[in-house]
């Protein structure tokens, strides 16, 4: 290399000032202004709760209840946007969620996995998602098939299948352990909350802190560039799928949990419920750019939404249209903030 | 700048012109008015442009350019890249505006607002990757934009009808109006992009690079379509790197050089190619090249044996030393970037061989483990991810290096990338902003800066310098130098001449997927290289 080794002080990342502004304005406080819009929304939804509702609020039990109930009815939704959002930062999208949580749920529930106690249905349920996850990854990564058709093939064929192996019946779980996910809390806190928390946690870590997280950001932000520095574009991208697929095993047994049952029907639209979350959680479905903090977010405001409506007894179908609001309402507001920022950026370099 | 003895050692390589008209050239920038060529002064002038100027941030694109076209001849348009004339057509085209000058078009002011206004005026580009729609059919691709229409509805038989009359008129009523432009060969897309001038009604027609896509014997069919076309009175503006095709198509010529014209109207079948390539070159200002010491008595580090990729590049075999620069010049299209990628195992070789240090390179990923990395040509679209700091760009090829079990460490990350930052001078300072704010001579630098992290041994590097501007070359030069200096090989690529006779040690002759000529920089002289680029015309002599 050149002549570098008599420069090994600490970088000197803010000569004379000029990048003396206040944290807050910096580029690293940038995910944080973003995902404070949707803490607004957020505060907003509970004002509107106390409002129609204030005798219900002024409880202070219910209060925590409810706030337990929103984060259990987010707990199964979170797990899959997480997976979700990798993908997407990665370039890619995956329709078939849904599907996969129904075909590993109705899998690890039937009599013969069922025998198998706790553990089997759990690694079944695991084991399912990872393999759909991967079949979907390897038919986009080696079979160049493009994600959207691959994976709405996916959805479409993992739901029959699911359908065939129930024969179209519920099948009701009888596994104490199971079944008793849902309803067992830990300090206090449900596990199912628990369970949401180390997946996103996790989830963080992968994104940010590991050469993971890296590839993921190079391959959905410039594959061309991330092939041309070496980096495997192909295998990455079918792991992405993966893991989507994993999420979805976890979803399965969890929703199982709290229905006692799966069926070919169960986790419907979940895709579309993880895609929006993500996508308003300020995921560029261009790929390259996202946060698990913002899914996160994004799951929040939709079973906080779900949860106004359901104690003000109001119907699911205004529910929707206001969900559709939303999602067009959020990635306008990033739309615009992304535009004015590269405008700003732009404007420095003269 | 070429220096005398390079001239003369360039001159005795090429006995052929030495006995030769040695007609004392004036190299200065001046416009030679010797009035209309061989089409006589009888046909009206149709576009006139004088003093013409365009300037986007940073450069003067164009830069003073002068031209005069007349009804029915065939005006070539001769310079480098980076003359101005993509430029130029663009500004004819209606894509650009000039930003001074004046341009008179069929005696009026001519100031298209967009390329629909230009082609309404009658000015009609046919650009080198040509515009068309591949999924729609020859007809539709002819009218696009201005289809026969009644009541809203499209005529599609009267379009076809019509269709079928221009293709006709070129010589081509075998394409069938209804069929699939995805289905044409290239040389009948062409056609059609030339019925979709006709359509038009154009009274001139811009044609770059027309035969870079062609064969040889298509060739011959595009100058009778050409012959046609002016025997119309339509006035054909025609850009070629080729000198035979100039001599056999054009009536006159004007050179451009740094966005400047240098010689206007020479008649193109007399003018001494040495005179033409002498109004092309001499470029100086823009290249400062710093003094080289050669390494002595280097180990061979890449060795590429009888690489072949079809209808690329055939049977190319090259060493690169330790701290050796070897350039390769080249035109556009003459596969030069290809190449490059196939040594970098980003392409796929049909037969040959890459060895670096002894080890076989098919894969990137090998090519990488291997100590080979490179800047690619396209820097946003092929090696940066724009909206990520300058560190994460810059360790994208090394960053699993800094990671304990998976782990990134970004601080060490970014201790590593402001060590290489400050070495190469990157300014502004700092490592954290995204790469999207810095200027195209540094994202050049983040991407040479990635390799250096990596440890990298052997550097391609694909036209380094497009989008850099004056200033940033001249570092990018220094730091091209000091990498070599410090024991790294390099392989570069460029379509400026001047640039790959200065930094290089070495200098490889490409052309049409062949090199053609091997030499030593100080060897070899602008007009050389040019010369044997151009197809070799000085080596075959001058026209009567």
């Amino acid at each position: 290399m050149t002549d570098t080794v008599a420069k090994t002080a600490p970088a000197p990342e803010a000569p004379k000032g000029e990048r003396k502004q206040s944290w807050w304005k910096s580029d690293r406080a940038e995910p944080v202004r973003r995902n404070l819009g949707l803490v607004g929304v957020l505060i907003a939804l509970v004002i509107i709760g106390i409002i129609t509702r204030p005798e219900l609020y002024g409880d202070p039990n219910w209060v925590k209840n409810n706030i337990f109930t929103i984060l259990q009815q987010a707990s199964a939704i979170g797990v899959v946007t997480v997976g979700m959002t990798f993908v997407i930062i990665g370039g890619g999208i995956d329709l078939s969620v849904g599907a996969i949580i129904a075909l590993a749920g109705v899998w690890s529930t039937t009599l013969a996995t069922q025998s198998y106690g706790a553990i089997g249905m759990i690694f079944t349920a695991l084991v399912v998602g990872i393999a759909v996850g991967l079949i979907n990854g390897v038919l986009i990564s080696y079979g160049r098939l493009v994600p959207f058709i691959a994976t709405l093939a996916m959805l479409v064929a993992a739901r029959g299948l699911a359908a065939q192996i129930s024969g179209k019946q519920t099948q009701v779980s009888t596994n104490s352990t199971i079944n008793s996910i849902a309803t067992t809390k830990i300090a206090g806190i449900p596990l199912l909350v628990i369970i949401l928390g180390v997946v996103v946690a996790a989830g963080w870590v992968l994104l940010n802190r590991t050469t993971f997280g890296r590839r993921t950001v190079a391959v959905g932000g410039n594959q061309e560039a991330a092939r041309l520095a070496g980096i495997n574009v192909r295998f990455h991208t079918m792991l992405l799928y993966a893991l989507s697929g994993l999420c979805c095993g976890i979803a399965a047994i969890m929703l199982t949990s709290q229905a006692t049952s799966a069926q070919a029907a169960m986790a419907n639209l979940y895709e579309l419920d993880a895609i929006a979350a993500a996508i308003i959680g300020g995921t560029l479905l261009s790929g390259g750019r996202g946060t698990i903090i913002g899914a996160l977010f994004g799951v929040l405001v939709f079973s906080t939404i779900t949860n106004l409506f359901a104690i003000n007894n109001l119907s699911t179908e205004v529910q929707n249209m206001v969900k559709g609001g939303i999602i067009v309402a959020a990635v306008l507001v990033q739309q615009f903030r992304y535009k004015s920022l590269t405008h700003l950026l732009g404007r420095t370099k003269s | 700048m070429t220096s005398p003895e390079q001239r003369d050692g360039a001159a005795a390589e090429r006995p052929a012109v030495d006995g030769e008209q040695e007609t004392p050239l004036s190299t200065e920038n001046t416009v030679t008015e010797d009035g209309a060529g061989p089409v006589g002064g009888d046909r009206p002038v149709v576009l006139q442009l004088t003093d013409v100027v365009k300037i986007f941030p940073g450069v003067r694109a164009l830069d003073g350019v002068q031209l005069e076209v007349r009804a029915g001849e065939v005006h070539c348009l001769l310079g480098q890249n980076g003359a101005g004339k993509s430029t130029l057509i663009k500004v004819l085209a209606g894509v650009h505006h000039a930003d001074e000058g004046s341009i008179t078009w069929q005696g009026e002011p001519f100031a298209p607002a967009n390329p629909q206004a230009a082609m309404k005026a009658g000015i009609a580009t046919i650009y080198q990757e040509l515009d068309l729609v591949d999924d729609l059919s020859v007809a539709e691709n002819a009218f696009l934009g201005h289809e026969e229409r009644r009541l809203g509805f499209v005529r599609r038989g009267a379009m076809a009808r019509r269709t079928r009359e221009i293709l006709a008129r070129l010589g081509h009523p075998q394409i069938p109006p209804r069929r699939m432009v995805r289905a044409l060969p290239a040389a009948g897309k062409q056609i059609v992009s030339m019925a979709r001038a006709l359509s038009h009604d154009a009274k001139l027609i811009v044609m770059d690079e027309p035969s870079a896509v062609l064969a040889h014997d298509e060739v011959a069919n595009l100058f009778r379509i050409i012959r046609e076309l002016t025997s119309h009175n339509i006035a054909v503006i025609y850009i070629s790197h080729r000198l035979e095709e100039i001599r056999e198509i054009g009536d006159r010529v004007t050179v451009l050089k740094d966005g400047r014209t240098t010689a206007a109207n020479l008649p193109a079948r007399t003018t001494p190619t040495r005179e033409l390539v002498n109004r092309m070159t001499g470029r100086s200002i823009e290249y400062v090249f710093p003094p080289r010491v050669q390494p002595e008595d280097p180990e061979t580090m890449l060795v590429v044996d009888g690489l072949t990729r079809e209808g690329e590049f055939a049977d190319v075999s090259l060493t690169v030393k330790k701290g050796e620069i070897v350039g390769i010049a080249g035109l556009v299209g003459s596969g030069r970037s290809e190449l490059l990628e196939t040594i970098f195992g980003a392409r796929t070789a049909d037969s040959g061989t890459v060895v670096m240090n002894g080890k076989r390179i098919t894969t990137v990923g090998g090519a990488v483990r291997a100590g080979v990395g490179m800047a690619p040509e396209e820097r946003k679209s092929q090696a940066l991810l724009l909206d990520e700091p300058i560190y994460k760009n810059m360790t994208l090829a090394s960053f699993p290096t800094f990671a304990t079990a998976g782990f990134t460490d970004t601080g060490d990350e970014r201790t590593a990338a402001m060590e290489v930052a400050e070495s190469l001078e990157l300014r502004p300072r700092g490592v954290s902003r995204p790469v999207r704010t810095l200027s195209g001579g540094n994202q050049q630098k983040v991407v040479v800066g990635r390799w250096l992290l990596g440890g990298t041994k052997l550097l391609l590097l694909d036209e380094p310098t497009r989008g850099v501007d004056v200033g940033a070359r001249a570092e990018l030069y220094q730091v091209i130098h000091k990498l070599a200096e410090s024991g790294v090989g390099v392989l570069l690529v460029s379509s400026e001449v001047p640039e790959v006779l200065g930094l290089s040690d070495r200098v490889l002759v490409m052309r049409e997927g062949h090199l053609i000529h091997e030499a030593p920089a100080g060897d070899l002289d602008e007009a050389a290289v040019l010369d044997l680029v151009m197809a070799g015309s000085l080596l075959e002599g001058e026209p009567a």
